[in-house]
């Protein structure tokens, strides 16, 4: 019995240690106040909801099995949810959102405190943890990640060794005379985009880091005309208008699909696809499958140089959080900082971990061994969430694809436009928006 | 006395209280969302006047997907021409005629998703339509059913009308068949063909029906949603005044503004059928 309490305590004591700046003292006997008090004891149950609808019956009860038995007396039960965007935002309103979740990206940073428990200060957790800083707000931090990403390009070498390169490209120049090295050597598809599932698209937003600015974030709001020569988003959405008006992509991008362009990169049927380090496995499952080699499939940086050198950002995934309105915080939180740091998620999924010391996993430790600076942008503080008010003011959709599938429209012949009047307008829209915000 | 009032109420209560529960307050909401500048999860809400309005009006970009609903529309009279069509073929006695009935009405019964993924198959470069036409020698005319721009729509238009047209063939079947058998059997001894009998019995006799598809037909084809979403999500200039409101609410977290434009659209659909209704009034029909 004693022994048990004092696990307990020790569970605590990290809980606490995490928490003691965050709360100011006295908040426990205010029914709604501050929320950021996780003292009690760890017991009862908690409900988590996820995203990962393929590991609720499988890996996810494995990982609460090993929680239960280190706090006896808990009991964790999984709500997959399959469009979890959509319908967590939808519950996050009703007030009922389960004890642990991920926070959606609709909600802006400048909300979270309305929805979550603050798990500590910023300055705190970070000496801990990555990713800290892209859910904080008012320096407390409200949600952790589960493991991050690096961007780049997922390859399937054979095909690019087949058209005579082995390493990767330095510019984007070298990287569009491959590709067309690519459609007259080989059979296969030079580059996918993935138009009709739209989300990979996005990927060409999640190239910030090439220019290797790392106060990027926080101008970025600033600058009224982000699509010009020399800025990354005309470097990235750039290339991807030459690629397309090349005809380096597949035929017709109305008829893709995210499952299917899985075995065809895996068997070389297609040569490469912007996309994160998580896509990696998929692609090797993908062709252990359908039996082909799976070292076949390697992640290259994004083919631009800064100072000699290519930057690939890492960033967090989805982040977790307390529920504000949980009735069993205690519980809930060592769920999410035992998850986060002892149940080896991150390391199963090949991300980069979430904690600090943590070592990364092997398809990015080769990656890194191609001579890629793994960069971590922070996020905005100055002007912490003002992005996505542009980004809704102006329905310009940086981590989307509706204009980018206009984008590829353009540059395919089947909208009226060229490459210039295309981020002119943009330019326009964008500006036009960013001056009501900013 | 009292109760005698009271009773009627009584009785309309449970269809009154969910018709308001569920379709006017929801309504009224939206009409006051419309007003406001509110990402659907702020308890704060800004009042914003007629903002929203003007933008909807002023802003290129929301009404000009407006434009893309006449093809919807101008494939709905399609529809109701073959559905009026078969209808009156099927009505009379003609072999197979239930298997038939069926086989129209079929597509209705399949759920959206389904046939938009049935057609995403169709419409794929070297699908099952550039397989057919290959067949029948007509392998040039194959085209990116879905990627080339000036056919997109009327792809999408197309699989509108086949999934619809059972729903539009039900309802005029069912019109005709309460027409009297005495009168076609008058009108045979009268000596009057099938065309006379469709122009001067059938015709006349289902003139209500046939309005009413039409008032359908505007309705439908101004909010087109599922077809378009499920098979190209919007893009390639196939987007609709409703997708267009649904990613303004749901990707860019506009709820005001999408309010606004769904309040324009019901506001449209009200009018037109209003214009409707007074270009061809709604006479009492009589067969007599």
């Amino acid at each position: 019995m004693i022994r048990r309490r004092q696990l307990l305590g020790a569970g605590l004591a990290l809980a606490a240690a995490a928490v003691v700046p965050g709360c100011t003292g006295g908040a426990s006997d205010e029914p709604d106040g501050d929320s950021g008090d996780f003292s009690g004891e760890v017991t009862g149950p908690i409900t988590v909801l996820t995203n990962r609808t393929d590991l609720t019956d499988t890996a996810l009860p494995a990982y609460a099995k090993t929680f239960v038995s280190k706090y006896p007396g808990t009991k964790v039960s999984f709500e997959p949810v399959t469009n979890y965007e959509g319908d967590v935002t939808t519950q996050l309103s009703s007030g009922d959102y389960g004890d642990v979740l991920l926070i959606p990206n609709t909600v802006a940073v400048d909300q979270l405190p309305q929805f979550f428990a603050p798990l500590g200060d910023l300055t705190e957790l970070k000496a801990k943890y990555r990713f800290t800083d892209e859910k904080a707000y008012d320096g407390k931090v409200y949600g952790l990640s589960l493991g991050g990403v690096a961007n780049g390009l997922v390859v399937n070498k054979r095909v690019w060794a087949q058209a005579g390169v082995t390493a990767p490209p330095k510019t984007p120049e070298e990287f569009l005379a491959g590709l067309q090295a690519i459609k007259d050597k080989t059979q296969a598809v030079p580059f996918y985009t993935n138009y009709k599932d739209g989300w990979p698209l996005s990927f060409f937003n999640s190239q910030r880091a090439i220019v290797a600015d790392p106060a990027f974030n926080e101008t970025f709001p600033a600058d009224p005309a982000p699509w010009q020569p020399g800025k990354v988003l005309y470097i990235a959405d750039g290339l991807l208008f030459d690629i397309v008006h090349a005809g380096l992509s597949e035929k017709d991008p109305l008829t893709t699909n995210w499952e299917g362009s899985k075995p065809m990169i895996a068997t070389g049927k297609v040569a490469t696809m912007l996309l994160g380090s998580w896509a990696v496995p998929q692609m090797r499952d993908a062709a252990k499958a359908a039996g082909a080699n799976p070292e076949d499939i390697v992640f290259w940086p994004f083919p631009y140089q800064a100072g000699g050198k290519f930057h690939s950002r890492i960033e967090g995934d989805y982040k977790a959080a307390v529920s504000r309105n949980s009735a069993n915080k205690p519980a809930a939180k060592a769920w999410l900082d035992w998850f986060v740091t002892e149940s080896g998620f991150a390391n199963d999924q090949q991300s980069v971990p979430p904690t600090v010391e943590g070592e990364l996993p092997t398809v990015l430790r080769q990656f890194q061994e191609t001579g890629v600076e793994l960069v971590e942008l922070p996020a905005a503080t100055t002007n912490a969430g003002k992005e996505d008010e542009i980004i809704k003011e102006s329905e310009i959709d940086l981590a989307g694809n509706i204009y980018r599938q206009k984008l590829v429209d353009i540059a395919r012949g089947a909208a009226k436009g060229t490459k210039e009047s295309c981020f002119a307008e943009l330019n326009k829209r964008w500006g036009a928006a960013q001056s009501r915000v900013m | 006395m009292t109760l005698r009032s009271w009773r009627p109420w009584l009785y309309l209560l449970p269809a009154l209280a969910l018709l308001i529960t569920f379709t006017y307050v929801p309504v009224g909401n939206m009409v006051w969302y419309s007003f406001h500048k509110w990402d659907g999860l702020d308890p704060v809400m800004d009042p914003v006047g007629w903002d929203n309005y003007v933008r909807v009006f002023t802003d290129e970009r929301y009404w000009r997907v407006f434009l893309i609903s006449l093809y919807y529309f101008v494939a709905s009279f399609a529809q109701i021409a073959i559905a009026l069509y078969f209808a009156v073929v099927l009505s009379f006695s003609t072999r197979f005629r239930n298997l038939f009935k069926g086989i129209l009405f079929f597509p209705y019964l399949l759920n959206g998703v389904a046939v938009g993924f049935v057609f995403l198959y169709l419409f794929q470069p070297g699908g099952t339509l550039d397989t057919v036409l290959r067949f029948l020698g007509l392998g040039d005319h194959t085209k990116l059913w879905l990627g080339d721009p000036d056919v997109a729509n009327l792809s999408l238009a197309g699989t509108s009308v086949w999934r619809f047209t059972g729903l539009s063939f039900v309802l005029f079947l069912g019109a005709i068949q309460s027409i009297p058998g005495e009168i076609y059997e008058a009108a045979d001894l009268d000596g009057a063909n099938r065309w006379h009998q469709f122009r001067y019995i059938i015709a006349p006799g289902i003139r209500r029906i046939i309005s009413l598809s039409f008032i359908l037909a505007i309705s439908g084809s101004l909010a087109v949603f599922e077809i378009p979403f499920l098979m190209t999500g919007g893009a390639n200039g196939t987007r609709t005044f409703v997708i267009q409101a649904y990613e303004t609410a749901f990707q860019f977290r506009q709820i005001g503004l999408a309010s606004a434009m769904a309040v324009v659209l019901l506001a449209v659909v009200l009018l037109l059928t209003w214009i409707q209704r007074r270009v061809l009034p709604d006479d009492e029909v009589t067969l007599s």
